[in-house]
């Protein structure tokens, strides 16, 4: 999806991971089973499908991750992507940084502070909207978590999308079942999810949510017109991490040293998957 | 001032392409200048507010100057986080247009009294609050504004008949307007209620009393150097605002009085009780909660003749 005659860059899923690894040890915080639930799709996203040559584009493809609370894994992928260096990196969640849990603007490559779910599909659609009406290619992508479509904004958002055929808008649903207190078929049911956004007047697409190819794929085939596009990426919260993997804990929880030693040696293991 | 937005909207927006209106599905036979001159950058939304705020963010964040209309409590407290985390936290030029502050949806019922916009909106750091008096200062204050950078929450009267000759239109953005000079007392008022002062202080001038009043069009950032400035030499401001008593410029006067040390006695004219289900006219709706001409002259000559007594 890059301009012709540049190989994608490719952000390995894998070393995704252990910089969410790393930095979540180092920091001492949670939220690592989020970052790992949409680690592929981040992988996927910046390796080729959103068009940014540099963060500084104004004709680049905007990102916005709505599920704001996963932002380690934007962080991992805006450095394996050189845009964040190193030594700010390290500054996660440490006082006076620009990396905090939730992404902030003042940051290079973050194109809109988030971390109040059911705010980001409006501004993709804003950020959409506007591409069209300069005649643009750009297009907006959209990472929304399944329980943030509780947010009944949201779907303010995914009407006006429909009603304008707004093409260039992506909205990606990290599906793994899971919010911060219980499983989302507890909490509130989605039960019929991909019937509900068709019939709203969108294309949905599902994918495994943890095959960046896949993923790439199905964005490519998305056509120019028609309506705008949902990819529904069935995950699995914690991925790669077995004592993570399903367990509502981990939303908030850090790793002690043992913990954090055998998710290091899983993910390892895991290598590309 | 519905009628001065939306042609003085259209006028900007014939030299300045960037400009975009959106309407959160209101508007009726108001914004017709505009709409049926740029269809194109005309969008009703639908009746979604917060989707509008966040529709403009993503919109001014690529170079558009959107302004996004609606009552002034649809638009300032449904989309209110939206506001604060979208333009607010991005500092882009997001518009926000609240018709009917105040009263001017009085018979229309609570849910559409506009009586702490100000209030709520004045906390939020780099989000400009102006309120015009009348339509030619409408006019003034967006001809003076529509290109400035950050956001901006224009507070309009729906009466398209406001006028305050006296005024003349005038507007600097951070300063008060004054319509007449007297030495007894000074009243300050915001935006729309400035006919209402503007009465009163004559009715004053009747009775002996020589007031000076300025109009407070700016109420965020508080307009501090000006005010201080202009409390110099008062021992008696009143405050006149369509607004609770909290929030607004009375609260604005209070600070300013409460920071630099100034000598003066501070009557807050505003909405003092809770809502109790009763509407009716703008009228009767002043005159019920004590903003009429006839409640601030008695406020006034009070506070007045309550300082002859202690000086004498």
């Amino acid at each position: 999806m890059n301009a012709p005659g540049k190989p994608a860059p490719t952000v390995r899923p894998v070393a995704l991971r252990r910089i969410i690894l790393r930095q979540s040890k180092r920091a001492n915080v949670g939220h690592i089973g989020s970052a790992l639930s949409v680690a592929d799709i981040l992988a996927a996203l910046y390796s080729g499908i959103l068009r940014i040559e540099t963060p500084d584009d104004p004709e680049r493809d905007r990102f916005i991750l709505s599920k704001g609370h996963a932002a380690l894994a934007l962080y991992a992928a805006l450095h394996l992507r050189s845009f964040l260096d190193a030594e700010t990196l390290d500054t996660y969640c440490g006082d006076g940084s620009l990396l905090g849990v939730h992404p902030e603007r003042a940051l290079r490559g973050i194109d809109f502070a988030t971390g109040s779910l059911g705010h980001g599909l409006s501004i993709g659609a804003g950020a959409a909207l506007g591409a069209r009406l300069e005649g643009s290619p750009r297009r907006a992508f959209v990472l929304v978590s399944d329980a943030e479509l509780g947010e009944g904004s949201l779907w303010e958002a995914v009407m006006f999308a429909a009603h304008h055929h707004l093409s260039n808008l992506v909205a990606i649903v990290d599906w793994n079942g899971q919010q911060a207190l219980g499983y989302t078929e507890d909490v509130l049911s989605l039960r019929g999810l991909p019937d509900r956004f068709r019939s709203f007047g969108w294309d949905v697409h599902e994918v495994d949510g943890h095959d960046p190819v896949a993923i790439g794929r199905a964005v490519s085939g998305f056509p120019i017109d028609g309506p705008p596009n949902v990819l529904l990426a069935r995950t699995t919260f914690g991925k790669g991490v077995s004592f993570m993997e399903g367990k509502i804990h981990w939303h908030y929880w850090p790793m002690s040293d043992e913990e954090y030693a055998q998710a290091l040696a899983e993910v390892e293991a895991g290598g590309e998957t | 001032m519905r009628a001065a937005f939306a042609s003085t909207l259209a006028e900007l927006a014939g030299r300045d392409e960037r400009i975009l209106l959106l309407t959160g599905d209101l508007g009726y036979k108001a914004l017709e200048p505009f709409s049926e001159r740029f269809p194109r950058r005309f969008f009703n939304v639908g009746v979604a507010e917060q989707n509008m705020v966040g529709l403009a963010t993503g919109l001014a964040e690529c170079g558009f100057l959107p302004f996004v209309y609606s009552i002034s409590t649809f638009a300032s407290l449904r989309a209110y986080e939206f506001i604060r985390n979208g333009p607010v936290a991005h500092r882009l030029p997001v518009r926000i247009v609240g018709v009917g502050g105040g009263f001017d949806y009085g018979s229309a019922g609570p849910t559409h009294h506009g009586l702490e916009d100000v209030g709520v909106l004045r906390l939020q750091p780099g989000l400009t609050v102006v309120a015009p008096a009348d339509s030619e200062q409408t006019r003034a204050i967006l001809r003076d504004t529509w290109d400035r950078p950050g956001p901006f929450y224009y507070r309009l009267s729906k009466d398209d008949r406001l006028s305050v000759p006296e005024l003349g239109g005038r507007f600097s953005l951070g300063r008060a307007e004054v319509l007449r000079r007297g030495r007894d007392i000074l009243l300050l008022v915001a935006g729309s209620l400035a006919t209402e002062a503007l009465a009163a202080s004559q009715a004053l001038e009747e009775i002996g009393i020589d007031a000076t009043l300025a109009v407070v069009s700016t109420l965020n950032p508080a307009p501090v150097d000006d005010l201080r400035g202009r409390l110099e030499g008062f021992d008696d401001v009143v405050t006149i605002e369509d607004h609770y008593a909290a929030g607004g410029l009375g609260t604005i006067v209070a600070e300013i009085v409460a920071d630099s040390g100034a000598r003066c006695r501070l009557v807050r004219l505003g909405v003092k009780e809770g809502p109790d289900g009763v509407s009716g006219s703008l009228p009767y709706l002043l005159r019920r909660h004590g903003l009429s001409r006839e409640s601030i002259v008695a406020v006034a000559k009070a506070a007045v003749e309550a300082r002859k007594r202690s000086d004498s």
